[in-house]
């Protein structure tokens, strides 16, 4: 590639979160309506039904309200990282052809993904931090550590954002995204101890749950929120999630550059 | 076919977007078997006059009849008969070539027998059929507009809508389209095309309208509008940008005066419009006006069009 | 005012357009596929999950059912609602905006009516085959103690229909790809509230009347009589409102399509 010998301007990742946030501000109200909205709506959902019925039981030691608050949260961070890595990537490599305008410019692939990814990063964050004020205020939230679920939202949503971002740049139809929701992230969603503990999972596919990384997401955040997170798992959580991110943004680095620069 | 004799007719045919007018009032007859064309700059109304006898679009006001019945009221009657090539390829991504061709033929009605025999004579017919298992996306612009112009044609149409059928092409590929439209011609289907080049007005058009703003400033052959609007031919004197500049052009020009039947002052050149390129050229030379280049070619539409509207018409 | 529009309906080609769709698919049957996938795991997640969790809640013809027993029939409604929205929303605004698609189909003969059927008879065939194979789950986990159940596959198909109906009306009135977070928040909305996880009497007596106002409640309520084995007069009540729904679904659906596209 030529692009070494040109002298390029510093901060370019920036300018590219720089574009996405111009375009956020047009759009923003739907998506703070919606993330505040839906935690509100599956709170009070879950609060007003089928909660009851579950603590007649106690099973989880733990009103169910509480139990399924931060597994949720968990899962909304997700959700956003998943949502914006897949349409929204495609349309810019085939609808809108944002990527190609953008290295037109001394930006190079890495600058676009980093600063797209940041952007990701920020729309998890502006949906945790309001998810949390909800959760508080359905006396969901039993420590200060919870503040801690802001920068792990975000965490979760980078490890799952950067290889959906590879899997999109491989894709030459939307189709595929309908495939990745349903082998993937529902299933995810559903087995990754949000709505009941994993270890009610039967004992072989246990350790499927145990890959996936919105269960240390979850984990993460539900010890946060509950007060009863130990460092020692913690951070095994943590560098489980970092080891996705990373894998994640090599992988897509790849796809990226084998689909743009041509 | 209507009484009058026409394929198309209008007469006061309006359209109107919220308060603006894209057609303002325009009348025109096209005749079974004749190639009609709409000359305009963009915005000058083609596209939306293309659109309503499309019967994609109902009209403001006035009346039009295409094939002898009522565009208001005889919408799919009228788009059965009709092929029509929309200004920006819409062709079906989610298919391959052949399939955009079969499956638009059954959303008019024809058998998938049919269908099929009538998509592969038609990939013939545009060079394609060694693309036919392809997608659509990998194609060049202009095996897109042939595939979309073999589209149009899949329903056996009396009537073949262009609407800017060459924008966007290199030229070796305007003149591959060009060629087939002239096949179709031949073989007795009625077109209509809009289009802002001079060159495919004269090359496809019998009988063609200006329009501007909206309007029809002129109709008639390509030959008889020349002869009508313009000179035979027309010398193009190029000069430095400041020389023509404001007042400075108007005193070039007003050296020229008498020179030539009528003189168009341009912000990098003047046009003298004459009978006779050579005469006028010795003469301006005489008056000691010095040009960087000289230019006499014969007249074309571009100079109707100056002359009707005052504007150059690819800006 | 849907009977003069549906008389000059050719189904031949609003048959045309599933025909495109039926052909599109073929290629991309994995994702056919996988839409029989995505009830299994529900039906998995709820039965070994939650159902655990929850033990037993009232059934709706009196006594108590276990409670998986209780949400398969709200789950089969939900699947119904989620397939005919996905399609007739994010695939439909796609074609509508992006592809270009129904410019294309509109200069044929083929009228904005056919083409709005044709998009929602893809969508039913297609979410029929995945409601058929997740009744037939159900009944093999031993979900459906009653032979009613069988009637739960022409609902779901009802309840599909309404919501496409309801769907591509309200995609024509979607602007940019930023307004589909109100339509996941409804569906939300539906999911949570609409007696899908508990049964109507859980709530306060306030929220029960905005709760029968959603279409899903009575899809729910409609499927889960029919596979308990309890249907009375009410579920009559059910389709009625799931077929006002498809009228006027249809007919906001087909004027506005004209609207935006025949302009």
């Amino acid at each position: 590639m030529a692009t070494t010998v040109r002298a390029v301007p510093r901060g370019r990742a920036a300018h590219v979160l720089a574009y996405h946030l111009v375009g956020y501000r047009r759009t923003w109200r739907a998506t703070v309506f919606s993330s505040f909205l839906l935690p509100v709506i599956y709170l009070a959902g879950i609060g007003l039904g089928v909660g009851g019925y579950v603590d007649r039981g106690h099973h989880l030691g733990v009103a169910y309200l509480s139990f399924l608050a931060p597994g949720v949260l968990a899962t909304t961070a997700l959700t956003i990282g998943v949502e914006e890595s897949t349409y929204r990537v495609f349309s810019q490599f085939e609808w809108d052809r944002t990527y190609e305008a953008m290295l037109a410019t001394p930006l190079r692939v890495v600058d676009l993904l980093l600063g797209q990814l940041a952007f990701v990063v920020f729309r998890a964050l502006v949906a945790v931090v309001v998810f949390l004020a909800v959760m508080a205020a359905f006396g969901t939230v039993h420590s200060p550590w919870a503040v801690a679920v802001v920068p792990v939202g975000g965490l979760i949503a980078l490890a799952c954002a950067a290889p959906t971002f590879a899997f999109t740049a491989t894709q030459s139809s939307a189709q595929g995204f309908s495939v990745l929701q349903r082998f993937a992230v529902i299933p995810v969603q559903l087995f990754s101890g949000v709505f009941f503990p994993v270890s009610q999972l039967p004992a072989p596919v246990r350790p499927l749950a145990y890959l996936s990384p919105l269960w240390h997401g979850v984990e993460l955040c539900r010890g946060l929120t509950l007060g009863t997170l130990h460092p020692w798992p913690a951070l095994g959580h943590l560098a489980y999630l970092a080891v996705w991110a990373g894998v994640g943004f090599a992988l897509a680095a790849r796809t990226f550059r084998r689909r743009l620069v041509v | 076919m209507g009484g009058d004799g026409y394929l198309i007719s209008a007469t006061g045919l309006v359209k109107r977007f919220g308060d603006f007018t894209a057609v303002a009032g325009i009348d025109l007859g096209v005749r079974r078997g004749e190639a009609f064309g709409f000359l305009g700059p963009n915005g000058a109304g083609k596209s939306s006059t293309m659109r309503m006898i499309g019967c994609v679009s109902p009209p403001s006001e006035g009346r039009l009849s295409i094939l002898g019945l009522d565009a208001a009221s005889h919408g799919p009657q009228i788009r059965a008969r009709l092929g029509v090539v929309p200004q920006q390829d819409s062709l079906d991504v989610e298919l391959t070539v052949l399939e955009n061709l079969t499956i638009y033929a059954r959303y008019f009605g024809i058998p998938r027998a049919v269908a099929q025999r009538r998509a592969a004579e038609l990939l013939d017919f545009v060079q394609l059929a060694d693309r036919a298992g392809d997608r659509v996306e990998p194609l060049s612009g202009g095996m897109k507009r042939r595939l979309t112009i073999a589209r149009s044609l899949v329903n056996e149409p009396e009537l073949v809508l262009l609407d800017e059928p060459t924008t966007g092409l290199d030229p070796q590929a305007r003149h591959l389209v060009w060629e087939r439209l002239y096949r179709l011609k031949q073989r007795g289907v009625t077109l209509v095309l809009t289009t802002h080049y001079m060159d495919e007005a004269e090359q496809l058009c019998d009988r063609l309208v200006v329009m501007d703003g909206g309007r029809i400033v002129a109709e008639g052959s390509p030959s008889a509008l020349i002869a009508r609007f313009s000179t035979r031919e027309v010398v193009e004197l190029r000069f430095d940008l400041a020389d023509l500049d404001g007042a400075r052009g108007r005193d070039i020009a007003d050296t020229l005066t008498g020179l030539a039947d009528r003189v168009e002052v341009l912000p990098d050149r003047l046009l003298l419009y004459t009978a006779d390129g050579d005469a006028t050229v010795t003469a301006v030379t005489d008056r000691g006006v010095e040009p960087m280049s000289v230019l006499v070619r014969r007249s074309s539409l571009e100079d109707v069009f100056l002359r009707l509207t005052g504007r150059t018409l690819v800006d | 005012m849907l009977s003069t529009l549906l008389l000059r309906v050719d189904p031949r080609r609003a048959g045309a357009v599933v025909e495109r769709n039926v052909l599109v698919h073929r290629r991309g049957w994995i994702v056919l596929l996988s839409g029989f996938f995505e009830p299994f795991l529900y039906l998995l997640a709820l039965g070994i999950g939650l159902g655990h969790l929850v033990g037993s809640v009232p059934a709706p013809g009196g006594g108590t059912v276990p409670y998986p027993v209780f949400v398969a029939p709200a789950m089969l409604a939900v699947q119904a609602m989620n397939a005919a929205l996905t399609e007739t929303t994010f695939n439909v605004f796609g074609k509508l905006k992006y592809m270009r698609l129904y410019d294309a189909v509109l200069a044929t003969p083929v009228t904005p009516t056919e083409l709005a059927l044709g998009e929602i008879g893809w969508c039913l065939a297609r979410s029929g085959l995945y409601s058929a194979a997740f009744l037939g789950v159900m009944a093999v986990l031993g979900l459906t103690p009653s032979w009613w159940a069988v009637l739960a596959w022409p609902a779901a198909l009802l309840i599909g229909f309404a919501f496409a109906a309801l769907g591509m009306a309200l995609t024509t009135f979607l602007r940019s790809w930023q307004d589909f977070d109100y339509v996941v928040v409804i569906m939300m909305v539906m999911f949570m509230f609409a007696g899908t996880f508990t049964p109507l009497s859980a709530y306060p007596a306030w929220v029960r009347p905005l709760v029968e106002l959603t279409p899903l409640y009575h899809g729910v309520a409609l499927t889960r009589s029919l596979t308990t084995g309890s249907p009375d007069l009410g579920a009559l009540g059910h389709v009625a409102y799931l077929v006002v729904c498809v009228v006027l679904g249809l007919w906001i659906a087909a004027r506005r399509m004209a609207r935006l596209l025949l302009t």
